[in-house]
């Protein structure tokens, strides 16, 4: 694939998309002190040019809707079109964020019947949708866990414990909210160390932030009793829920006891992912928990209309996050999908995450690769290690996960959790087929084969991409994050 | 196998000390630590003046995949740093016990003495 | 059920491959009294056909009012070819570009972004983008203390005239870490921020000194004063702008006689939908001295293994996956589907059509005001020089008077008296390029009718 120059290299003074240019007004308005003197160097091309190139750009990408996306931890579903075309109708896209509450019934009857199913297929009391992404959503969670304890008086709560397999988020919101972060060990089989644990919680316990089935892709099964003992010991429990699509329809965060949790509705209910966001947040609050939601929430008045709850109606609340109600067209997306879903559909998304997990997972212990968690089994995800064939042919797993790029596959999550050494974190998805997930095997067996008999093949790899394996060191030391419009004119 | 010198003292978390002729105490991360890290980007030293109790973080490393805290191996009061790890971290991966030196401590030197010596630090490292 | 490709088929013969006797053990690992009863209180699957029709039943339920309202979020056209490029499914469905090699698309488009952040604000760095303005506010409060170190007094300065989602937001998300907000009055009569109404707020050795420009009702300040005296204490300057603005407003970068340090805003006037309230996107730029405190994404251009130039992520040591809890923030994403939007459109429009929108915008607004200041019981109630928002005065409440005109399918700006009590019965309003003179001369009439039959009756 040939190389794409960047925009400002097509730049030409005079041209542009010139049919989306208002007409020009009698000179600048402003304040001649305020007045730019030179014009921003912004792209000049013409409409089709434009279009070219970022077509052109996009087609650079590995994305769901062109390749089968194993991505671990991450849930590459399909995003049906549906949820994109419907969230873009004109009502939904021209409404002003706080246009008032008689023209927006429609918005609020989506969000509102949202925040429902969502309660109930959590098991959690109340549910506000205004983070605007799972980290905001986490950040959410642990301030109304500090406001709780804080209302009641209740001061010496400085510490949350995560295990040391968490997301990086988790520790980092801790600090985010003042938190001293105490970790805590897994144990072999992939559970939390009990006893550990036992001896981190005391009076200065705030909670605990767990992902369930945890980030090793394994079902944590003494929940409820972490659960007792972090109740008794005086502490709240988070439930992290980038991995609700493996339990959504089989068991409920509320009835294993979690007071607070966040579900990326990107991953669980389909939202796009965009190269990166926009995500959704949502959180689901236990009843203790609900008068410190943030705002604004959606709430219905005896007459069946909708509208915004403020500081008002909930006094003790957490306060606002975003500028506005968050990110509203990603939740009517999700809004969507779930009806699209309904609760059929709810009740079985776990099925097919799991079988699909557990049958990808059977079929590369057949090829003969290794487990990290062998004898369990695999909740939507599991993980393979590559710490045999590093010893032995120093394959490791970069060099698979670029290697797999030029088989047509995107690449499962590396080394993350941080705990397994060479790991692989694969996560099919429900929405794959068998011919997919058997294509993935054979793919990666393939490799295996590669290696033992030519291994710069491997390492050298990705070599049919639109550019080969890149040097992120120099990345770091020259730091070259915009163009250099002067360095170019003088070349 | 990673250099580890014999006239140097040593940390678990792989920083070393060595006593100069003026009894100021120079400090840096070991080769089997450099190596670990993979190719820095980033160093940050602590600011001269700056009193370090023995075990506080006081420097970060960074590499491309991984940052990492430097401790103070003993107490002290930092003197200087070396400010050229900040255009060229590469010198730490290159010369970790000479070039790449982080800071410069005043301090008891007897406590510097307390730490591993090199036979001690190679067993740890194995 | 719905996006599931398997047959029985599969199922079984998948099974048989695992070793388990059926779906359900393979959640035996779940204990029972924690096993899930029927989701009854969830309405049942409907089929695209059935969800459809529901919601074009919605959203024209909502209507396409005629709009006034500013207030953050501003109604510019969208260039047709930006939705369409956005939502093509190897932007729209694919993830954060981990992947370098497969996802040179997103990554050299993101390094365009920010290319076109440096050059509309003048600094030297951009991020690819945060969550939406006021968050991103937030974020650079948090990386002004990380900057100044051990001698951030934590004590931040801001104009009331900013934003009063922003102040709130900002304090909610900075608070517990030590940050503590003061504000700056606004000047009667101007709604400006004056460098003596800092000096007043008597806050000693301030972090950083906020600036917004243009200020919640529209006003220009004198940023130039504002950050002298802010550089003078000693402060970090953290301007809040509109981007469509900086097309003809001189960059933060040469404000004063030094510059701001840190500049954010809300992305949406660039491309993004007003969508009731998101997804936007919050831009941050810095100089380069700063650029290890900043939080989110980054992309660096680099070589690849044969020496041709590619994108990546870059400076990540600074992000949660790697640091953890001393991460400079807990954000994982950008909005990377709105950066699409904003590259495509900012690239459209370019540097004439952008300025062009500005200007418009600046124009209508001024017409608006003129039309609407002739009504009896309207004058405007700031006489400072405004971009494309200003404040006007009622007579009377203003909500009643904004319900009837919502009647007639005008959404006629903000009420902004609970906001600001010292105003009265203060009304904000705006009118973008999008506005014709023929909108105006409706809105006018439709007022006049309005304030009228209130009198009256």
């Amino acid at each position: 694939m040939s190389t794409e120059p960047l925009i400002f290299q097509n730049s030409r003074d005079g041209r542009g998309a010139k049919a989306q240019w208002p007409a020009a007004t009698d000179g600048n308005a402003l304040p001649d002190s305020l007045v730019r003197k030179q014009p921003p160097r912004l792209p000049q091309t013409g409409e089709l040019q434009t279009v070219r190139h970022y077509t052109r750009l996009s087609q650079k990408n590995f994305s769901i809707d062109t390749h089968f996306y194993p991505l671990g931890s991450c849930t590459m579903k399909y995003n049906p079109r549906a949820c994109n075309t419907l969230a873009m109708l004109p009502g939904f896209l021209m409404r002003h964020p706080l246009a008032p509450v008689s023209r927006s019934q429609g918005v609020l009857a989506c969000l509102h019947e949202l925040q429902d199913m969502l309660r109930h297929v959590t098991g959690m009391h109340a549910v506000s949708l205004t983070p605007m992404a799972g980290a905001q959503g986490e950040f959410t969670g642990v301030a109304m866990i500090r406001a709780y304890h804080k209302a009641r008086g209740d001061e010496g709560r400085t510490e949350i414990i995560v295990p040391d397999a968490a997301h990086g988020t988790n520790p980092a919101t801790a600090t985010m909210l003042g938190f001293d972060v105490r970790e805590i060990p897994t144990r072999e089989d992939g559970d939390v160390d009990f006893e550990a644990l036992k001896e981190a919680l005391g009076p200065q316990t705030a909670g605990i932030m767990l992902t369930n089935p945890s980030t090793l892709g394994v079902f944590e099964r003494r929940i409820k009793e972490i659960a007792d003992l972090v109740h008794e010991a005086g502490g709240l429990l988070y439930y992290d829920g980038a991995n609700l699509n493996a339990i959504l329809g089989k068991t409920r965060p509320g009835d294993m006891g979690f007071d607070v949790i966040h579900m990326n509705l990107h991953k669980t209910f389909s939202t796009p992912h965009g190269g990166g966001g926009p995500g959704a947040g949502a959180v689901g609050v236990s009843e203790r928990l609900a008068p410190f939601m943030p705002i604004p929430v959606v709430g219905q008045a005896d007459d069946g209309s909708y509208r915004w709850l403020d500081e008002q109606d909930l006094p003790q609340s957490i306060g606002r996050l975003s500028t506005f109600m968050g990110n509203a067209g990603v939740l009517l997306r999700a809004y969507v999908y779930a009806r699209l879903l309904g609760r059929e559909g709810m009740e079985r998304v776990a099925e097919f995450a799991t079988l699909n997990a557990n049958y990808l997972m059977a079929r590369m212990k057949e090829k003969g690769f290794d487990l990290a968690f062998d004898g369990r089994r695999a909740s939507h995800e599991f993980i393979v290690t590559l710490k045999r064939q590093k010893q032995e042919l120093t394959l490791t797993a970069s060099d698979v996960a670029k290697r797999l790029l030029d088989y047509g596959f995107h690449a499962p999550t590396v080394y993350f959790p941080l705990l397994v050494p060479e790991c692989l974190l694969i996560e099919p998805t429900e929405t794959e087929d068998r011919e997919s997930l058997d294509a993935f095997v054979e793919a990666m067996a393939s490799i295996w084969e590669e290696a033992k008999t030519d291994i710069e093949h491997v390492k050298g790899a990705p070599w049919d991409l639109p550019v080969r394996r890149l040097d992120e060191t120099r990345a770091a030391r020259q730091l070259d994050v915009r163009y250099d419009f002067n360095g170019e004119a003088a070349a | 196998m990673s250099n580890v010198p014999a006239d140097l003292r040593y940390t678990k978390s792989h920083e070393w000390v060595r006593v100069e002729s003026d009894g100021t105490m120079t400090v840096g991360i070991t080769d089997h630590a450099q190596a670990e890290l993979g190719d820095l980007v980033f160093v940050e030293v602590p600011e001269v003046d700056r009193a370090l109790k023995a075990s506080e973080a006081c420097a970060v490393v960074e590499s491309v995949k991984a940052a990492s805290d430097v401790y103070a191996p003993v107490s002290g009061t930092v003197v200087a740093a070396n400010e050229k790890l900040a255009d060229a971290p590469e010198l730490l991966n290159d010369d970790p016990y000479g070039e790449g030196w982080l800071f410069r401590l005043s301090g008891d030197a007897a406590e510097a003495e307390a730490l591993l010596d090199a036979d001690a630090y190679s067993a740890e490292i194995g | 059920m719905p996006f599931v490709p398997h047959t029985e088929k599969d199922i079984q013969e998948m099974l048989s491959v695992i070793g388990a006797p059926s779906v359900d053990a393979l959640f035996d690992e779940i204990p029972e009294h924690l096993r899930c009863k029927k989701l009854d209180a969830i309405p049942s699957s409907a089929p695209e056909m059935e969800i459809t029709r529901v919601m074009h039943e919605r959203a024209a339920a909502d209507g396409i009012a005629l709009n006034f309202i500013g207030a953050g979020a501003y109604e510019h056209h969208i260039p047709a070819a930006v939705w369409e490029i956005t939502t093509r499914g190897e932007f729209y469905s694919a993830y954060t570009p981990y992947q370098a090699e497969a996802s040179q698309g997103t990554l050299q488009l993101l390094y365009e972004f920010q290319t076109m952040m440096c050059e509309l604000t003048g600094m030297e760095i951009s991020n690819a983008s945060l969550y939406d303005g006021a968050s991103s506010l937030a974020e650079a409060l948090l990386m002004a203390v990380r900057s100044l170190g051990r001698k951030a007094s934590g004590r931040v300065l801001l104009p009331r005239a900013l934003h009063p989602y922003y102040r709130q937001v900002a304090a909610n998300l900075t608070h517990a870490q030590g940050v503590t907000l003061h504000e700056v009055d606004f000047e009667a009569g101007t709604g400006l921020t004056t460098v003596a109404a800092a000096e007043r707020a008597g806050v000693e050795a301030p972090t950083a000194v906020v600036i917004s420009q243009p200020n919640f009702f529209g006003g220009l300040e004198d940023v130039d004063a504002l950050t002298d005296w802010a550089h003078a204490q000693g402060a970090l300057v953290i301007a809040v702008v509109n981007p469509t603005l900086l097309a003809v407003h001189r960059p933060p970068s040469e404000w004063g006689s030094k510059g701001a340090d840190i500049v954010v805003g809300e992305g949406q006037p660039l491309g993004a939908p007003l969508s009731s309230g998101g997804p936007y996107f919050g831009f941050l730029c810095c100089s380069k001295q700063y650029v290890r405190q900043m939080p989110g994404r980054i992309v660096g251009r680099t070589l690849d293994l044969d020496g041709k130039p590619g994108y990546t992520l870059t400076l990540q040591a600074r992000e949660q996956h790697i640091r953890r809890s001393k991460a400079t923030s807990n954000i994982c994403t950008n909005q990377g589907l709105l950066v699409t939007a904003a590259t495509i459109y900012m690239s459209l429009l370019g540097p004439e059509g952008l300025s062009r929108v500005a200007n418009a915008s600046m124009a209508n607004t001024r017409k608006l005001r003129d039309a609407l200041t002739a009504l009896p019981g309207v004058t405007a109630a700031l006489s400072a020089p405004f971009f494309h928002e200003t404040v006007l005065t009622l007579d009377r409440k203003v909500a009643p008077v904004l319900e009837r005109l919502s009647d007639e399918g005008i959404v006629g700006g903000l009420d902004i008296s609970g906001m600001y009590p010292e105003l009265g019965n203060a009304l904000l309003v705006c009118a973008t390029e999008t506005r014709t003179d023929a909108d105006i001369a409706r809105y006018k009439q439709a007022l006049g009718e309005v304030l009228a039959r209130a009198k009256a009756a």
